[in-house]
């Protein structure tokens, strides 16, 4: 069994002779101008298939023109799986992503600097000192690895939080660039059963995590059927910059064939065309360079259409989550995604402002819903991000996990057949026969299958608005749960053999 | 036998089933006889009739509440189950008077002049009947007058008014002045509900009662009853 997420009828935005155009305007951005590339091994790689490479005097460091002709892209398109499995420690919660199918499935994201938590205050009014309300108060707080499995630990029981990526940037003293990506890899696998996916701070540890989800799988075949994590590389920085380090990483990861989402994130209105069709035929020809990357490497690697296209705030320069272009960029790449059958890595759910409430709430059901309505197989960013993304916050993702469940409600398919018609046309007979014209009775099985939705769980019956207090109830029960952590024959294998690794993690 | 048939129709009472199309909670019971085939059954083997009330229904009714309360069951089940039991009632009203059986009281309701949302009194009359009361319903946009009237002639217990709109409000005043007028206020408790009304509006007007929902409605008909006997 595989996590199901929800299968929609696909939003489709762009016709399909606007899919076309914008694929064509990507491959003549590949071919003019074409791409800067500061990795050599890239650039020799791209050589070797002919596209063609020169020098580019750059003071400092190494770098090379490609441009890459469109038979690299589409080969590249043919070889790429069109169906990636993201493995689990529990293996009910495996995901298979398939490029033609529809079907989203939602995950956190952003590795985000603060931890917002909620705190209760209760306040007294000054017009009438009898009354006093409770009132939810932020605290601004440091990722930390404590913290990291706290979110872990709420995934697990989240019903809609399909896959975890890490919410926040460990920053615990003893943390280094060095021992961050085992740490924060153990402390997410031994948090949750569902996939954990990250990026890598530093290539030198790749060895060191692979290693730790060997033992994790049960072995390095295991991990091959069941690959418990994945990697997030950002190969291109906008516009149209192989980065030195992340492609090093893209090429290390495709050439051990774990699935790797290539992901871009170009901002419109700063370092992509503001329109909407210039902004996806650029991310879209910058994914397809990523790629195209990985099946020059690794014929097959198992890759992901990674698109995090944002808006620049025209105030700051900041990117804007919140605003409606944001949805039309995401909800284009999804279409270009599908274009191709690749299984497509999107995003939504996030708010600008830093706080839950109103605008949080606004913001980030907009992309949720239309996101999810346009089918990508994974939408990142979905749970507690807030400030753009640098802030997580536990009660906000507890808040995102209901919503998104009733999203999914929302968007799964009608069911219209002549039975149900059939069915449906006796109850209204039925019910046109009794004096108190009701159709209530008719509504328990529907509410026993589960196929009407529950009340707003967090549902203020007074004039206090007390949604973020409930749900601030109801991650400190899901926290109170004793955690998944793995047995403990696996955490010893894993501490024996990967260096690195924080003794007082042991246990938590 | 008898004690079998009983518990079929307590069973059928706490399923919410009728009669013998209607699904139950458990699997297979579409096509077995429901609530009313089982009480028909019943009075042809001579049962007795108040060990098909108290036994059957009643007992049956007393569990769905147990449940509610526990949050097991829904008000769809709620309401399914007191219909379940106004339709045996109703097969059994014919046969109550020679047996001296009395139902818990007659209630008139109404939904007052002006106002079509009948929902909710539709709603208090099945959880009355389900509850032992005899229902007479109105309808809907029953003006003072005939209201009166129906008090007059069929000499009700209680009267229940309902009323959705703030507009229509005013009419369940109106009522209650007109049945002053014509000396039959003192027969009659009245007990009102709907989304306009509230505890303080019903006691502004001489109301009896006010019920919050179709429960607190129940409730506080057997409150008023016991007061009554007291």
């Amino acid at each position: 069994m595989a996590r199901q997420g929800v299968l929609v009828e696909p939003y489709q935005r762009l016709k399909p002779e606007q899919v076309e155009q914008i694929h064509q305007a990507s491959l003549a951005i590949l071919s003019q101008p074409g791409i800067l590339c500061f990795n050599r091994s890239a650039a020799e790689v791209f050589a070797d298939h002919g596209a063609e490479v020169s020098p580019v005097p750059q003071p400092g460091a190494d770098c090379w023109h490609l441009q890459i002709p469109e038979k690299i892209i589409t080969d590249a398109v043919e070889t790429a799986p069109k169906v990636v499995k993201l493995g689990a420690r529990d293996e009910n919660n495996c995901l298979i992503l398939d490029g033609n199918e529809p079907r989203v499935r939602f995950a956190s994201g952003s590795e985000a600097n603060n931890w917002l938590e909620v705190d209760v205050d209760a306040f007294v009014s000054r017009r009438n000192p009898d009354i006093e309300v409770d009132v939810p108060t932020f605290r601004v707080e440091k990722g930390t690895v404590d913290r990291l499995a706290k979110a872990a630990h709420l995934c697990e029981h989240l019903d809609s939080w399909d896959s975890f990526l890490r919410t926040v940037n460990i920053q615990d003293d003893d943390i280094t660039d060095d021992n961050k990506d085992v740490n924060k890899f153990f402390v997410a696998l031994n948090n949750t059963t569902k996939h954990v996916m990250s990026g890598l701070t530093e290539l030198s540890q790749l060895s060191n995590v692979v290693r730790m989800s060997h033992i994790i799988a049960g072995g390095e075949d295991r991990f091959r059927e069941n690959p418990v994590i994945s990697f997030i590389t950002c190969v291109i920085k906008s516009p149209l910059q192989m980065v030195d380090d992340t492609t090093q990483t893209a090429i290390e990861v495709a050439r051990r064939g774990i699935p790797l989402v290539i992901s871009s994130s170009p901002q419109g209105g700063s370092t992509a065309p503001i329109t909407e069709d210039g902004m996806v035929a650029q991310i879209n020809a910058e994914i397809l360079v990523g790629i195209a990357l990985t099946q020059l490497v690794n014929k097959g690697a198992p890759v992901l259409y990674g698109s995090v296209p944002v808006r620049a705030r025209m105030d700051n320069l900041y990117d804007s989550y919140g605003v409606p272009e944001f949805n039309q960029y995401n909800i284009d790449c999804v279409q270009m995604a599908r274009y191709y059958r690749l299984p497509c890595y999107s995003t939504g759910g996030v708010s600008d402002i830093r706080v839950p409430g109103i605008q949080a709430s606004v913001e980030r059901l907009f992309s949720h819903i239309l996101v999810t309505l346009a089918g990508p197989q994974y939408i990142h960013y979905a749970f507690g991000l807030l400030e753009r993304t640098n802030t997580f916050c536990p009660v906000q993702a507890v808040l995102d996990d209901t919503h998104i469940s009733m999203v999914k409600r929302f968007v799964r398919q009608p069911i219209v057949t002549a039975d149900r018609i059939s069915e449906s046309l006796e109850q209204v007979r039925r019910v046109m026969g009794t004096s108190h014209k009701l159709y209530v009775r008719f509504v328990r099985s529907a509410l026993r299958s589960g196929e009407i939705a529950p009340p707003y769980p967090f549902e203020s019956k007074d004039t206090v608005d007390k949604t973020l207090l409930r749900a601030r109830e109801r991650m400190e029960e899901i926290l109170s749960l004793p955690p998944s952590h793995m047995a403990e024959p696996v955490v010893d294998k894993v501490f024996q053999e990967v260096p690195g690794l924080l003794t007082r993690l042991r246990g938590s | 036998m008898t004690e079998d048939l009983l518990s079929l129709i307590k069973e059928n009472v706490i399923q919410g089933r009728i009669a013998q199309d209607d699904e139950g909670f458990d699997e297979g019971l579409v096509g077995q006889p429901g609530a009313s085939e089982l009480t028909e059954k019943a009075l042809t083997e001579g049962v007795n009739l108040e060990d098909i009330i108290n036994k059957g229904l009643t007992e049956g009714m007393n569990i769905v509440g147990q449940k509610f309360e526990t949050g097991e069951y829904y008000i769809p089940d709620m309401l399914a189950s007191a219909e379940t039991v106004g339709a045996a009632m109703e097969i059994l009203e014919p046969h109550l008077a020679q047996s001296g059986i009395k139902s818990k009281g007659k209630i008139l309701v109404a939904t007052v002049k002006g106002d079509l949302h009948d929902i909710g009194k539709n709603i208090v009359s099945i959880l009355l009947r389900g509850a032992g009361y005899t229902v007479k319903d109105l309808g809907n946009d029953i003006a003072p007058q005939t209201i009166v009237e129906a008090v007059r002639e069929e000499r009700p217990q209680f009267l229940g008014m309902s009323a959705l709109l703030t507009s229509t409000m005013i009419h369940m005043n109106n009522t209650i002045e007109a049945l002053t007028e014509s000396g039959l206020r003192d027969k009659v408790k009245i007990i009102i509900g709907g989304a306009a009304v509230s505890e303080e509006f019903a006691q502004s007007i001489g109301a009896n009662g006010y019920g919050a929902d179709g429960f607190q409605a129940v409730k506080i008909m057997d409150a008023l009853r016991n007061s009554m006997k007291g």
